[in-house]
C-alpha cells in the first residue's frame, strides 16, 4: 500500500517538531503544529505552516490527550501524523487512533509497539529469539547486588531504581512502583542486576515495507544523569569489528522478531570488561539522539520514516550504501542541553531564556526548541536543544563541541553546559572509557569563582546606572573630592569593591581598560580580556572564553515586610503540589512530611526544618509554585 | 612658560595635593580608630558609610567644607558631614553627624558648618536630609553655639516654609535642643533600637521632677512611632531607615526650576592634567587663566564652535571676560589675567556683569589678584571709583556666581571678584592659593613703614632689629592664616580642590543651582561716574 502525505502533524512540541518540519519542508510536505498554551511562543508553532492549539498546559490535557491530537489533524485536515518521541510516541492506542482516523502513522505498527512496550514481556521475546537479555531475579539475594528496580513501561529513566541494599528494595520497588504508576498508568516493575561499569550502546534499525531490517550503525549513549542520556556519539567508540557484528546482527533479529517497520533503537548494556552485551529494550520511534547516525552516515532518518510510512521502498540511494557498510564517515558528538542545575541535583529550571546564541560553525548542527526571549515552563523536560557536531575524529568532535558551547551565550536560566563543557574535555571521556556510572564518577564541578567575571558586571552596572542618570549625567561615576570607600557592588557570587572618579574606574590589581554597559576590558598581569555582559533585571550575565558566570545583584536594601519570616518552606524549583500532609496549626516534628511537590516527573517532599507548629499554609495539591515561594511556615517551638 | 616651569611648578601643586589629600583623610578618620571601631562593633555605620548608602549608585557626592576646624582645637571636619548627594534623582543637601568624634557634639565650626548647609540648600532650593546622631551641644563651648545654634532649627521649619523638604533620619542620640532637627523636620525616621530624642534624658528628669524613667520611654523610636508620633517611620535598622529615607525623597515630587535638557558637549580642548603645571609657586609671577579656561570648559564642538568667546580682548586686558560652557551649561567667565585690576578691568568687569545679567548667565570668577592698583595716578584716575563700580554690580547682579581662588585672592580684588563675602552660590579654592588684605610680605612691610614713621615721630631711634624679627613673625603669621587649609578651617570657602576636579566641581555646581530659579539683576546700586 502506497500513500502520499501531502500534509502532515508532528503530536509533539520544540525540538523535535521542529526537526521534523525541516525534513517535511525539503520533501514539500506541508507541516502542522499542536501546542499547548505555555507553548504557543515557540518558535517551532511559528515555523509550522499550520498550528492548533490544544487548550491548557499540563501534559495530560494537551500533548498526552490522544483524542485532541486526532482532532487537530482532522481539523487541520493533516493526512499524516509523526509522534516525536516522548509523549505519546510509544503509545500502541494512539498509533491506533491515528490509523483509525484514515490517516498515515509514522512509525511501527500499533502491535510492535506493544510487544515491545511492556519490557517484561520484550525480554522473553527475546530470550526466545536468542538475543542476550539480563535474567529477571526473583528473588534477590545479596549475592545479586547491586540490582536495578525498573518500570515495565518505563522510558527516559523514570522509575528506576538502584539498590545497594537490601534491606532497602521494598522501599525502592516500592517508591518505582509508585513514580511507574503515576507516570506510565502501569506500576509494573522488575528487578534485574546492575551492571555499574557498564555502557549504554544502541543500533539503529529500519524496518523496510518489504520485510527486511537495515541497521543504520551504533551509538554509544553511556553518559547519562539519572538514567537519562546527555552525551550521545555515533559511531560507539572502542567496539571490536566481532562485538559491533554481533550487535547489529541481535539488533537486526530483534526487528524482525516483532515484525519491525519504520525507524527503531535497540538498546543494549555492553560490558566493556567481558565484551558482553544484553538487550535492554527496543524504542519504537525515532531516538532524541538520531543526529549524530544521519551525520555520520550521512542519510535523514525522518525522510526514511516517511518513505517507509508511504510504502515506498527504503532501497538506500547513495549514502545508505555506506550505512549498510557500516562505514560511517568521521565521527559524531551529540549534547543534550538541559535548562537544569547539576550542582542541585539537576533540578530543572523554569524562566526566560533571555538570550540564547550558539556560535555557527562547520560541521555543526543545533537542533534547538527554544530561541532567545522563549520562556521555558515547568511542564515539559527541560531540554533546550540539542549541538551536534561531526568532525573528522572522535577527538575533534568533541574539541569542537566543546569549544562552541564553551563560547555559546546563554542567560537567563541555569544550564547543564559547563557540565558538558567538562565531559568533553575530561581525559576519561577523551580515552574512551565511558559508562553509565560515568557523571556520578565525574561529579559537576563546583561553580567556577565569579573573579573578574563579577567585576566586569559591576563595572557594566555602573555604566548602566550612569546612562540612566537624570540630573549631572555626565559627571564621573562615583566621583568624590573626599574619598573615604569604595563602591561596593554586591552579587549572590561575590562582592567587588570598585573606585570611580575623575580617572574612571580603578579596581585592586587590575587595570580597567574599557567599561561599557555591555563590554567590559579588564587587563590583569599584562594580559587584557573582554567580558560580554549582558543585564536583565538582577540578573547580570558575563561571558568570556574563560566561561561564563551568571550573578544575581543582591539589591541595597530590603523592605522588611518583604523578607522571608524564619522557619518559612520555600519551593525548591517550579512545580504543582501533589499533596499537603499537615493541616495549619498542626504540631510537626523534625523532618516530618509537609507537603509534596512535583516538577519535571519528580517528587520532592517538603519537609519540616525542626520541631514545631505549622503556622501558616499558603499552597493547597494542585497549585502551581514557583521556586522560591513560600509553602508554609512551621515556627520551631523552643 | 618653559618646560623646566612646568615641572616645577607641577611639583610644587603635587606636593601640596597630598598634603590635602592627607587633611581630608584626617577628617575622614573621624574619632580616630579607637573610636570608629567602637561605633562598628555596636553594629553603626559611619556618617560617610551612611551617606555612601543614601546616595543613588555612582551618582557623585561633593563634600562642602570638608577642613571646617582645621587649625583650631577641634577635630578636622567639625564632627558633621556635609555636602550634596543625588538621590532618587534629586539633588539634596546633606548632612551627617560623626558620632565617632565626641559623640558627634557640636562645636561653634559645627554649627558654622550647618549653617553654610543650611545655605547652599536654601539658595539651591534643595531639600535637606538630615543623618541624626548628637550628643547635642560640646558643653565646654556651649557659650559659642547656645545662642547663635538656635538657627539650626529656625533654618529648618523655614526651609518647610519655602516649600525645600527637610528629611531626619535619626541614628541614635538626638537630644535637648538636638531634638528638635526631627522635631522640626518634614519627615522623620527613627532607628529601633538606637534612636533616642527627648528633651532631658533620665538624670536631667530625675534632677527636674523625681521622676524615674528609662531611656526607651522618654525618647525610644518605638515610642516615638507608636505613642509620641514624632517618629513617621519606624526602621528595622539603619539600612531600613536609608531606604525609608530614599522612598520619602522620591515622593517629594520634586521639579527642578530649570529642566531643559542639556545639549550635547564634548570635554574640554586642553589637556586637563596640564592644569598642575600652570600656577607659579611664587604667586608673583602671573600665568595666564585662558590655559585654565581651555582645560575647564566645553571643547569645540557642535553648537559649540568655539570653546571660549573672549569679550573686550583688546581692553582692560589683565581681566580676561567672555562666554563658555561647562557641561553644555552657558558660563560668563572673569579671570584675572595680570594680578593687578586697574579701572580699565573693573569697567570692563561691571559691564560684563551687567551683561550676563542681562541674558540670565551665570556667572564664574577665576581669582588671582594682588587687587586695585594704587599710587596717585591711580587714585587721581578714579581708581575707586571704578572698583566701586564692580562690587556694585557684582553685589547687585542676581545670577549665579561661581568663585575659584586660584592664586591670589588679596585686598579689595578678593570683594571685586566675588570673594565669601559676596555670597557666591560657591566658592572653591585651589591648594595653590592665598587670600588676604594683602600679600605677607607686603603686610609687614606697611607695619615696619608705619612703626618706623610712629619712632620718628617720637624721635626714637628705630629697633632694627626688632624691626627684623616682626617683619619675620608677621609674615609667617600672615602667610600661614593666607593659606588654603587655614581660610577653609575658618568655613571661608566651600572646599579645597584638586586643580583637576574644577571642572566637575563647577558642572554639579551648575547642576544644583538649576533646582531654583533665577534672573538678571533689574537694579544696581548707584554707579558713581
Amino acid at each position: 500500500m502506497t500513500s502520499t502525505i501531502r500534509r502532515l502533524l508532528v503530536a509533539n512540541r520544540a525540538e523535535v517538531a521542529s526537526r521534523v518540519f525541516r525534513t517535511c519542508r525539503e520533501l514539500g510536505i506541508e507541516t502542522v503544529a499542536v501546542h499547548s498554551d505555555a507553548d504557543a511562543g515557540l518558535p517551532y508553532v511559528r515555523e509550522a505552516d499550520f498550528a492548533v492549539r490544544l487548550p491548557g498546559s499540563a501534559p495530560a490535557e494537551t500533548y498526552l490527550r490522544d483524542d485532541l491530537v486526532v482532532g487537530a489533524a482532522r481539523r487541520a485536515a493533516a493526512d499524516a501524523v509523526h509522534p516525536g518521541y516522548g509523549f505519546l510516541a510509544e503509545n500502541a492506542d494512539f498509533a491506533r487512533a491515528v490509523l483509525d482516523a484514515g490517516l498515515t502513522w509514522i512509525g511501527p505498527a500499533p502491535a510492535s509497539i506493544e510487544a515491545m512496550g511492556s519490557k517484561v514481556r520484550a525480554k522473553q521475546l527475546m530470550r526466545a529469539a536468542g538475543v542476550p537479555v539480563l535474567e529477571v531475579v526473583d528473588p534477590p539475594a545479596s549475592a545479586d547486588l547491586p540490582l536495578i528496580v525498573k518500570a515495565s513501561a518505563g522510558g527516559g529513566g523514570r522509575g528506576m531504581r538502584i539498590v545497594e541494599d537490601l534491606d532497602r528494595l521494598d522501599e525502592e520497588i516500592a517508591a518505582a512502583r509508585a513514580e511507574a504508576e503515576s507516570a506510565f498508568g502501569d506500576g509494573t516493575v522488575f528487578v534485574e542486576p546492575y551492571l555499574p561499569s557498564a555502557r549504554h550502546v544502541e543500533v539503529q534499525v529500519l524496518g523496510c515495507p518489504d520485510g527486511t531490517v537495515v541497521v543504520l550503525g551504533d551509538r554509544d549513549c553511556s553518559v547519562q544523569r539519572r538514567h537519562q542520556k546527555v552525551v550521545e556519539e555515533a559511531p560507539a567508540p572502542g567496539l571490536g569489528s566481532e562485538v559491533r557484528a554481533a550487535l547489529h546482527e541481535a539488533a537486526r533479529t530483534a526487528a524482525l522478531t516483532v515484525g519491525y517497520l519504520g525507524a527503531g533503537t535497540v538498546e543494549f548494556l555492553y560490558d566493556p570488561a567481558t565484551t558482553r552485551f544484553f538487550f535492554l529494550e527496543m524504542n519504537t520511534r525515532l531516538q532524541v539522539e538520531h543526529p549524530v547516525t544521519e551525520l555520520v552516515l550521512g542519510v535523514d532518518l525522518v525522510a526514511l520514516q516517511l518513505a517507509v510510512a508511504e510504502g515506498r521502498s527504503c532501497a538506500p540511494r547513495r549514502p545508505m550504501d555506506r550505512a549498510q557498510a557500516h562505514d560511517p564517515s568521521g565521527h559524531a558528538i551529540e549534547v543534550r542541553l538541559y535548562a537544569e542545575d547539576p550542582a542541585a541535583a539537576y533540578t530543572p529550571q523554569s524562566g526566560t531564556l533571555t538570550t540564547f546564541e550558539i556560535p555557527d560553525g562547520p560541521g555543526l548542527r543545533v537542533d534547538a526548541g527554544y530561541e532567545s526571549g522563549s520562556v521555558v515552563s515547568t511542564y515539559y523536560d527541560a531540554m533546550l536543544a540539542k549541538v551536534i557536531v561531526h568532525a573528522e575524529s572522535r577527538d575533534q568532535a568533541a574539541r569542537t563541541l566543546a569549544g562552541v558551547l564553551a563560547r555559546a551565550r546563554i542567560h537567563g536560566l541555569t544550564t547543564n553546559r559547563d557540565q558538558l563543557v567538562a565531559v568533553l574535555r575530561d581525559p576519561d571521556f577523551l580515552a574512551g572509557h565511558v559508562s553509565t556510572a560515568f557523571l556520578e564518577q565525574h561529579p559537576p564541578t563546583p561553580a567556577r569563582p565569579a573573579g573578574d567575571h563579577a567585576v566586569a558586571a559591576a563595572l557594566a552596572l555602573a555604566e548602566c546606572e550612569r546612562l540612566t542618570r537624570t540630573v549631572q549625567q555626565r559627571i564621573p561615576v562615583a566621583w568624590r573630592n573626599v574619598v573615604s570607600q569604595p563602591q561596593t557592588t554586591r552579587f549572590d557570587l561575590d562582592t567587588v569593591e570598585w573606585w570611580g572618579g575623575r580617572d574612571g574606574y580603578a579596581v585592586d590589581g587590575l587595570a580597567v581598560v574599557a567599561a561599557h554597559p555591555a563590554s567590559v576590558t579588564l587587563e590583569r598581569d599584562g594580559v587584557a580580556t573582554t567580558y560580554a555582559v549582558s543585564i536583565a533585571g538582577d540578573r547580570v550575565d558575563v561571558d568570556a572564553v574563560t566561561g561564563h558566570v551568571a550573578l544575581t545583584v543582591l539589591p541595597r536594601f530590603t523592605d522588611p515586610a518583604e523578607t522571608v519570616a524564619s522557619g518559612s518552606l520555600l519551593a525548591p524549583m517550579p512545580g504543582t503540589v501533589v499533596s499537603v500532609a499537615v493541616e495549619q496549626g498542626q504540631t510537626v516534628v523534625a523532618g516530618a512530611p509537609v507537603l509534596v511537590l512535583e516538577a519535571m516527573k519528580m517528587q520532592h517532599t517538603v519537609r519540616a526544618p525542626g520541631p514545631g507548629t505549622v503556622t501558616r499554609l499558603d499552597v493547597r495539591p494542585g497549585a502551581q509554585v514557583a521556586a522560591g515561594q513560600v509553602l508554609a511556615v512551621v515556627e520551631e517551638t523552643e | 612658560m618653559t618646560t623646566i616651569q612646568h615641572e616645577t611648578n607641577r611639583e610644587a601643586m603635587l606636593s601640596k595635593l597630598a598634603d590635602l589629600e592627607a587633611e581630608h583623610a584626617r577628617a575622614v578618620a573621624g574619632g580616630g580608630p579607637k573610636y570608629v571601631d567602637r561605633h562598628h562593633a555596636r553594629g553603626k555605620l559611619l556618617p560617610r558609610e551612611r551617606i555612601e548608602l543614601l546616595v543613588d549608585p555612582g551618582s557623585a557626592f561633593l563634600e562642602l567644607s570638608p577642613l571646617a576646624g582645621w587649625g583650631s582645637d577641634f577635630t578636622v571636619g567639625a564632627s558633621v558631614v556635609t555636602g550634596i548627594g543625588v538621590v532618587e534623582g534629586v539633588e539634596c543637601l546633606i548632612t551627617a553627624n560623626d558620632p565617632s568624634v565626641k559623640g558627634g557634639a557640636s562645636n561653634p565650626w559645627t554649627v558654622k558648618k550647618i549653617f553654610r548647609a543650611s545655605q547652599v540648600a536654601e539658595e539651591n532650593n534643595l531639600p535637606t536630609i538630615s543623618l541624626v546622631e548628637s550628643g547635642g551641644a560640646d558643653l565646654p563651648t556651649q557659650k559659642e553655639i547656645f545662642i547663635p545654634g538656635g538657627r539650626l532649627f529656625r533654618d529648618l521649619t523655614r526651609a518647610s516654609a519655602r516649600k525645600q523638604p527637610t528629611v531626619a533620619l535619626v541614628f541614635g542620640n538626638s537630644t535637648a535642643g538636638g531634638a528638635y532637627v526631627p522635631g522640626m523636620s518634614d519627615y522623620t525616621v527613627m532607628v529601633k533600637g538606637q534612636a533616642q530624642v527627648f528633651l532631658g534624658g533620665p538624670p536631667l528628669v530625675k534632677m527636674a521632677t523625681g521622676e524615674e524613667a528609662d531611656e526607651e520611654s522618654l525618647g525610644g523610636a518605638s515610642m516615638h512611632a507608636r505613642i509620641s508620633g514624632l517618629a513617621d517611620y519606624l526602621a528595622e535598622d539603619e539600612l531600613d531607615a536609608i531606604r525609608i529615607g530614599r522612598r520619602i525623597v522620591a515622593r517629594l515630587n520634586r521639579r527642578r526650576a530649570r529642566s531643559e535638557p542639556v545639549p550635547p558637549f564634548v570635554e574640554p580642548d586642553g589637556d586637563v592634567e596640564g592644569l598642575l603645571d600652570l600656577v607659579p609657586a611664587d604667586l608673583k609671577e602671573p600665568f595666564d587663566p585662558r590655559e585654565v579656561i581651555v582645560r575647564i570648559c566645553d571643547g569645540a564642538g557642535p553648537g559649540n564652535a568655539r570653546p571660549f568667546d573672549e569679550f573686550k580682548p583688546l581692553y582692560g586686558p589683565s581681566l580676561v571676560t567672555g562666554w563658555s560652557r561647562i557641561h553644555g551649561r552657558p558660563i560668563g567667565i572673569l579671570a584675572n589675567a595680570q594680578g593687578v585690576l586697574f579701572s580699565e578691568e573693573a569697567q570692563k568687569a561691571t559691564q560684563f556683569i551687567q551683561l550676563a545679567n542681562q541674558a540670565d548667565t551665570p556667572l564664574l570668577f577665576l581669582h588671582n589678584t594682588t587687587g586695585y592698583m594704587v599710587g596717585a595716578e591711580y587714585e587721581q584716575g578714579g581708581i575707586i571709583k571704578h572698583g566701586a563700580q564692580m562690587i556694585n554690580a557684582v553685589s547687585n547682579s542676581t545670577v549665579p556666581h561661581l568663585s575659584v581662588v586660584m592664586g591670589a585672592s588679596y585686598g579689595a580684588g578678593n570683594y571685586g571678584m566675588n570673594g565669601r563675602a559676596f555670597d557666591p552660590r560657591f566658592l572653591f579654592t585651589w591648594p595653590s592659593a592665598k587670600s588676604a588684605v594683602m600679600g605677607p610680605a607686603q603686610l609687614a612691610g606697611v607695619l615696619s613703614i608705619v612703626a618706623r614713621a610712629a619712632a620718628e615721630g617720637r624721635g626714637q631711634d628705630y629697633d632694627e632689629e626688632g624691626d627684623a624679627q616682626l617683619r619675620d613673625m608677621v609674615e609667617a603669621s600672615v602667610e600661614e592664616q593666607s593659606l588654603p587649609f587655614f581660610l577653609s578651617g575658618m568655613l571661608y570657602d566651600d572646599g579645597v580642590l584638586d586643580p583637576r576636579d574644577t571642572r566637575t566641581v563647577l558642572a554639579i555646581c551648575l547642576s544644583v543651582i538649576e533646582n531654583a530659579p533665577f534672573t538678571g539683576a533689574g537694579g544696581y546700586g548707584v554707579f558713581r561716574t
